[in-house]
């Protein structure tokens, strides 16, 4: 064991600690999508790399070398200083990723930059109302017709379609192959005819997510990932990434720290909550599983920066043991704060604005999103654990009551 | 011995579920939770079944039936996610009138609660916790102060608490009383604030104990609103998982699914036997006029208040994931339940301060 990340680390730590005192008053709080200070913003970080740190600078990236424990330092950093750490969202974290690992040179030329900059903003259309956890049986099908793919069927949950100007999808390709080869990957301007997008309502009353419906939609015949049948190899290579983001342990560590704070300004009867030994134990509970979450962060780093590839299970746990964990920590504030915890909408009383409610609710939503808890258990228990798959179920059997 | 409910108990009970399942479907539900329905239809509709009678004596007009008859109801209530006031407007404030109010104060207010002319609201909450500064004074028949919390707000009368943990009932058209509604994540029923600047208020002669029964009344109604409600996650997801399909087949048929389902059962199960035992025994208890009082009520009042809270978040959450993306979404609506389990899971005690209220019953806690 050896946890320093030696001197030329820590001068790396000096500098951004630098930039960031530097734009300590320019740095945007909470900038609106699309605005002229995010892009701006983005463009600032890209050009001092820290951000798209190691996408070439021929797409608009910064073009370093690809160095983890520079990736960490930004990221600590960032988080310390509570600076804007530059766009999210599906377009960054998944597609360009893809674009790098999949995409012809015209793609990347053409998407990777504009997307980096936040001035094109995507959504993820994978799920489907007959294809969930099994995502393969998906059937919204595109037709070569001439130069054109002509898309008809429906996508389900996608998150931010009614933002997107752009969707990376997953659509049926080859009808006769089996189930897994007959999957393409295609790109598409939400603006082109035959689209409708419909909002989806959430438990936490705001509508996040969409029905997005094609009827004839007409894609030119290269806006293609990969090749045609290989869509679900393409979209596998980064779906692990997406299932690691849920479950951020920086984050977890962020939200405890106010759940403690939190616990020490609420008061019940005169008392503050964390004087209260239940309580004051959930809280303890709660610390010691984020501190297992942040060293099996910290052993995934290693694994990663010294290409061991080994603790496969490390890795396969985060996203079910993550979102649980967040879910849990969440409803320990709401619990603390008792009738309190209940305020929500248009109510003075709320804590932290509401988010811990809000956040109790999101995180149900993302043990279910991105492959549910038992789907993630199948995982664990058949990939990490060596146990044989169920059977596979070749009809439709509606059987159930019987 | 025979545990279990009686023929009459099962049809009352089934004809407010029915009269729920037919009148109050969920886009009522969703008119309810934005404003756009009054819920008048439950609560003259109910009024009309006699519910609001329910626990009144028959001398003032109602039926004179107990808690374990309520808890029936209140289960029927939080299956249906019904807009009724109930926990205070049919259970606590007319036991606190029959308990401790003068005969020309149950004269007064009881008959017109009995025939729902009237409704009640319970200004109590500090009894089991103030937060921050709240509380209410009374001073020469006067109250001041801030109660937040208020059970079935938007009321004609409410029944206040004192920081002494004195009972009061105050009209709610009184001078210097203020009050507005506490949004909360459930909106299925109403919750507000009051403040108090100098209120006229009458007061209520009931003893420490018997402030206890109230709250204790007030504990077993909302766990077994609790308990309907769960219930009705359960069915649905039973029924969700046999008709979605994945992986072709039924997801009811992968044991991931099932085994879902079997431990929000095992964990239901006995929660309602649980309830049937805590109304039966408050009921005995104050039968016997408190002269065989030795605790097993408030022992059950609490703990079923507070396992039930327990195993309905379980249930809530559960029942969520079973329903995969559509859990999360308001098009099946499972979440009106799931907040409601939540709202009262707070209500009136925390599963922490009530098994700690518990201990303290029992002379554990020095
Ligand atoms: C907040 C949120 C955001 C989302 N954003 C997006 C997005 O942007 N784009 C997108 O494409 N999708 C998105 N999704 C969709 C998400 O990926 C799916 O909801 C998820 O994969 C589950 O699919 P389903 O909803 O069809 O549930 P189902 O697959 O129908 O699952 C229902 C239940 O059956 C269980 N089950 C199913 N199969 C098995 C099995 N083999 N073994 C054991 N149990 C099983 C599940 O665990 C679950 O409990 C989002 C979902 C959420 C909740």
């Amino acid at each position: 064991m050896d946890l320093s990340y030696g001197a030329e680390y820590e001068e790396f730590r000096a500098e951004v600690a630098e930039f960031l005192a530097k734009h300590k008053d320019t740095a945007p709080k909470n900038p609106e999508l699309r605005s002229v200070e995010a892009i701006s913003w983005q463009k600032t970080l890209i050009e001092a790399g820290y951000f798209a740190r190691t996408t070439p600078a021929e797409y608009g990236g910064h073009g370093g070398k690809p160095d983890i424990l520079k990736s960490r330092i930004i990221a600590e950093e960032f988080a310390r200083t509570r600076t804007h750490p530059g766009m999210g969202g599906q377009g960054i974290s998944m597609l360009v990723p893809t674009l790098l690992e999949s995409g012809t040179q015209a793609q990347k030329e053409q998407f990777i930059q504009p997307t980096l900059h936040g001035e094109m903003l995507w959504c993820q259309g994978y799920s489907e109302p007959g294809a969930g956890s099994d995502l393969a049986a998906l059937r919204t099908a595109a037709v070569l017709d001439g130069d054109e793919w002509v898309v008809n069927g429906q996508k389900i949950w996608t998150s931010t379609a009614q933002l997107a100007d752009w969707i990376f999808c997953l659509v049926r390709t080859e009808p006769d192959a089996p189930k897994h080869q007959g999957i393409s990957f295609l790109l598409f301007s939400m603006d082109t005819p035959g689209i409708e997008i419909r909002p989806l309502v959430d438990m936490t009353g705001k509508a996040n997510f969409n029905e997005v419906f094609f009827t004839d939609v007409r894609v030119p015949k290269n806006q293609i990932v990969g090749a045609r049948g290989e869509g679900w190899k393409v979209a596998n290579t980064i779906l692990k990434h997406e299932r690691g983001s849920l479950a951020d342990p920086n984050a977890m560590q962020h939200r405890l720290n106010g759940l403690v704070e939190l616990l020490e300004t609420e008061t019940v009867d005169g008392t503050r909550v964390i004087d209260i030994p239940s309580f004051r134990d959930r809280l303890m509970r709660i610390t010691g599983r984020v501190m297992a979450a942040k060293c099996n962060d910290l052993r995934l780093l290693s694994n990663s920066i010294n290409k061991t590839g080994g603790s496969p299970l490390a890795a396969m746990v985060t996203k079910l043991q993550g979102t649980e964990l967040r879910h849990e920590l969440e409803a320990l504030a709401v619990d603390a704060m008792g009738e309190i915890g209940l305020a929500y909408g248009d109510n003075e009383h709320l804590r932290g604005g509401g988010s811990w409610q809000t956040q109790y609710m999101y995180f149900l939503g993302l043990i279910i999103g991105g492959g549910t808890s038992q789907i993630q258990k199948n995982i664990i228990s058949e990939r990490g654990l060596g146990m044989p798959r169920e059977p596979k179920v070749v009809a439709a059997t509606k059987q159930g009551a019987a | 011995m025979e545990f279990g409910l009686s023929e009459e108990q099962t049809l009352l009970q089934d004809s407010v579920k029915r009269f729920l399942a037919e009148q109050y479907p969920l886009d009522k539900v969703r008119e309810f939770a934005t404003n756009d329905d009054d819920g008048a239809i439950v609560r003259n509709g109910l009024a009309a079944m006699g519910i609001t009678a329910l626990m009144i004596d028959e001398d003032h007009g109602g039926v004179g039936l107990g808690l374990l008859d309520a808890a029936l109801i209140a289960e029927a209530l939080g299956h249906g996610t019904a807009p009724m006031p109930f926990v205070a407007s049919v259970v606590m404030v007319p036991q606190a009138l029959m308990l401790g109010g003068s005969s020309e104060q149950q004269d007064r207010w009881l008959p017109k609660l009995a025939a729902g002319e009237i409704t009640a609201g319970a200004a109590i909450s500090e009894l089991t916790g103030a937060r921050g500064d709240t509380g209410v004074t009374a001073t020469n028949g006067r109250l001041s102060g801030r109660a937040m919390f208020v059970l079935d707000f938007e009321a004609d009368i409410y029944l206040v608490a004192d920081t002494n943990g004195a009972l009061h009932i105050v009209d709610a058209d009184a001078q210097g009383l203020s009050g507005k509604g506490f949004n909360t994540v459930d909106c299925t029923r109403k919750l507000g604030e009051l403040s108090f600047d100098n209120v006229p208020a009458e007061a209520l002669s009931c003893t420490a104990q018997q402030v206890a029964t109230v709250l204790n009344s007030g504990r077993v109604i909302l766990a077994a609103d609790s308990l309907g409600a769960a219930q009705n996650m359960l069915d649905q997801s039973v029924a969700y998982a046999l008709q979605r399909e994945q992986f072709n087949r039924v997801i009811a048929s992968f044991q991931a699914v099932k085994h879902m389902c079997a431990e929000m059962a095992a964990e239901l199960e006995p929660c309602r036997a649980m309830i049937w035992y805590a109304g039966h025994t408050a009921d005995a208890e104050s039968n016997a006029n408190n002269n065989s009082n030795n605790g097993e009520a408030q022992q059950y009042a609490l703990h079923t208040k507070a396992h039930l809270s327990e195993v309905c978040q379980f249930v809530a959450r559960t029942a969520t994931e079973v329903h995969g993306g559509m859990g999360f979404t308001d098009l099946v609506g499972l979440h009106y339940w799931f907040k409601r389990i939540g709202a009262n899971r707070q209500l009136l005690g925390s599963p922490e301060r009530l098994r700690d209220d518990a201990a303290r019953a029992l002379g554990m806690v020095n």
